[in-house]
């Protein structure tokens, strides 16, 4: 069983939900041990359905923006499903800008969330 | 009497480390608290000098220990003014690809020139695109911090 530093994990029915423990994801050592956690998930421990919860999460950087796009990869690539939920507006308002919010499956609580998965 | 509200200004040189770069930041994000600053807008000059000191760092002097980024920040309680000038070779802000294209979207570059340009009030360039001035205009509408 994997140890995590930068995230909690929880089996909900099948999909792993996974919540931040940095409110601020900016510093470079966080954002890439959070990439390594989050690809370590996926590849090493076969989770490959994955809910993002961001409820505690109040700024991140574009480089951690970088990470997600990577993960959808490796999800993807696994057949997995990747959704982010409870994004607080202003994280929002940057996925919008970016155009990544129609890279990303976004919902607006954790439990829409859960629901939207093809299980 | 001088009835101008009270201005921070920080005008300092940091090494191309990004704890350097960070503690820069974070001196800032104080001076904008202490002027009353919140929400949205604090959010967004966060973001944008992040990504603007990042890339000064990392993409301007390439992490050269040699090199250092000129920071200037001012700070009243209606608008914030940040400049940040690197040693690099500068880059052309006009002729960065756009990364909300299709083909791009999941590519990583571009996307921090793209958040400064949408979430300041004004952006200008130098022209050897080594330095960046910016500035945020406090809304007037602000919210309530929940």
């Amino acid at each position: 069983m994997a140890t995590y530093r930068r995230i909690n994990v929880m089996d909900n029915g099948g999909v792993h939900v996974v919540h931040f423990v940095d409110k601020k994801i900016v510093d470079s050592a966080t954002i890439e041990q959070l990439g390594d956690e989050l690809t370590g998930l996926v590849i090493n421990e076969k989770k490959n359905m994955l809910l993002l919860n961001f409820d505690s999460v109040e700024f991140m950087s574009s480089a951690a923006l970088n990470k997600l796009i990577s993960l959808n990869k490796k999800v993807k690539d696994a057949a997995g499903q990747l959704k982010l939920c409870c994004l607080r507006p202003e994280i929002g308002e940057v996925f919008k800008i970016t155009r990544l919010d129609r890279v990303f499956d976004i919902r607006k609580d954790e439990a829409s969330g859960l629901s939207a998965f093809k299980l | 009497m001088n009835s101008r509200p009270p201005m921070w200004k920080c005008d300092k040189t940091i090494p191309s480390d990004l704890d350097a770069g960070h503690a820069s930041i974070d001196e800032l994000m104080s001076a904008l608290e202490s002027a009353g600053w919140e929400g949205r807008d604090v959010f967004h000059i966060q973001m944008a000098i992040e990504e603007a000191v990042v890339n000064a760092i990392e993409h301007g002097n390439k992490r050269d220990a040699s090199k250092t980024v000129h920071v200037i920040y001012i700070v009243d309680a209606e608008s914030a003014e940040m400049t940040i000038t690197d040693q690099g070779q500068g880059f052309d802000h006009r002729n960065v690809a756009d990364p909300t294209e299709e083909e791009r979207l999941d590519q990583p570059r571009g996307r921090g020139v793209l958040l400064i340009r949408e979430l300041m009030c004004e952006v200008r360039y130098n022209e050897k695109g080594n330095s960046v001035w910016m500035r945020k205009v406090r809304s007037k509408d602000e919210p309530e911090a929940s």
